[in-house]
């Protein structure tokens, strides 16, 4: 049992499975379905919220997850708990097999854009603003719409997740081209 | 603001358990690394795809399996705005080849110490004020063209879902099965 949490990398079909029968346990005992992005919707409105409650309770979209003035809806609640501890599992794992990773530029982003992490934090940055409109636009990230979207049959999740592979694969090519095969 | 800012504690806790698992999970399959999501989009690596179709069938297997049981098992089926779904995937898909991490990983990347993984996910926060804020204007133009409701390709052609299933299971076992052979013939 031991051995087995200390190893590196499990086969990505049993990671998948384990994904999969955990699902199962989120729809049958909790009425949920695994989700991360609605996650950094209500982080967003609270910290909006600080400078000014009035506009968020104003905000249409806000009110959709953070509730009215007269009714408020929690911040912190299911899957704003599982966000947090995604780091936490991570954190064990990576802990447990001697596998941490202190990355700030990766090998490919270094070889295409230079070794620079101010570049590299700008960049990420950027597509983290990208990443989020995205998700929030289709109505769910690679969680939420890729896994129990799909899982669901969803006919939502299934155009998103073609979607998403498909600009993935265009933007990964003209930015790296078929060199950058032997940079991941 | 700050009446109601946390759900009941038991709410938090299961949360926090299922967190705790999934982020364990995607770090020993390797996905809460940039070379392994950005290797799936060059078409070197993938962990991405072998994860994720793997889910989808077990999880379809599972949840579809309980409710033809008779558990009384609700879906939480997003809905299908055919335009935003796919602008929206398009969008997503080129952040992502850039940031090289979605949204669940990218969290997960910063627990195993990815520094550039904390930009993304403050960007994150900063894209999801973003589209709160233009929200108003997005809702009319683009979020109700195509609107079909909260649908599944069941509800959708009337047939069973256990079709659907039973496509995706074959075409998953057939697929991944090439896959695996076509990878051991390129590495020797």
């Amino acid at each position: 049992m031991i051995s087995i949490l200390k190893k590196a990398r499990w086969s990505p079909y049993a990671v998948g499975a384990g994904i999969g029968v955990l699902s199962w346990v989120t729809f049958a005992l909790m009425n949920k379905a695994l989700g991360v992005s609605t996650t950094m919707v209500r982080a967003a409105g609270a910290v909006e919220g600080l400078v000014s409650e009035a506009h968020i309770r104003s905000n249409p979209y806000f009110i959709k997850y953070l509730g009215t003035m007269d009714k408020p809806l929690p911040v912190i609640e299911w899957q704003f708990a599982l966000v947090v501890m995604l780091v936490l599992g991570a954190f064990c794992a990576s802990w447990l097999s001697s596998t941490r990773l202190r990355e700030t530029v990766p090998d490919l982003w270094k070889w295409r854009f230079g070794p620079s992490r101010w570049v590299r934090f700008a960049g990420a940055f950027l597509a983290g603003i990208v990443v989020i409109f995205g998700a929030r636009l289709a109505g769910g990230c690679t969680s939420g719409h890729g896994i129990s979207g799909g899982l669901q049959l969803a006919v939502s999740s299934w155009i998103f997740f073609l979607c998403l592979f498909a600009a993935g694969i265009v933007t990964a090519w003209l930015l790296y081209g078929k060199g950058g095969q032997d940079h991941v | 603001m700050f009446e109601h800012f946390f759900a009941n504690p038991g709410t938090i806790l299961m949360g926090g358990v299922t967190g705790f698992l999934f982020g364990f999970l995607l770090q020993k399959g390797g996905v809460t690394r940039y070379n392994v999501i950005v290797g799936q989009f060059l078409l070197k690596d993938f962990t991405v795809l072998k994860i994720m179709l793997t889910a989808v069938i077990v999880g379809s297997v599972g949840i579809y399996g309980m409710r033809t049981l008779g558990l009384d098992i609700n879906l939480h089926v997003k809905t299908a705005a055919l335009l935003g779904n796919a602008l929206g995937g398009l969008i997503f898909g080129a952040g992502m080849a850039v940031l090289g991490y979605c949204p669940g990983t990218a969290v997960a990347a910063m627990g195993e110490g990815s520094r550039h993984a904390i930009a993304g996910v403050l960007g994150m926060l900063v894209g999801a004020g973003l589209f709160a804020e233009s929200f108003p204007w997005i809702k009319n133009r683009i979020l109700s063209v195509g609107d079909l409701g909260k649908v599944t390709f069941a509800d959708l052609t009337g047939y069973s879902p256990w079709w659907f299933i039973a496509g995706l299971l074959i075409a998953g076992v057939i697929g991944l099965t090439a896959l695996e052979r076509w990878e051991k013939n390129n590495r020797s």
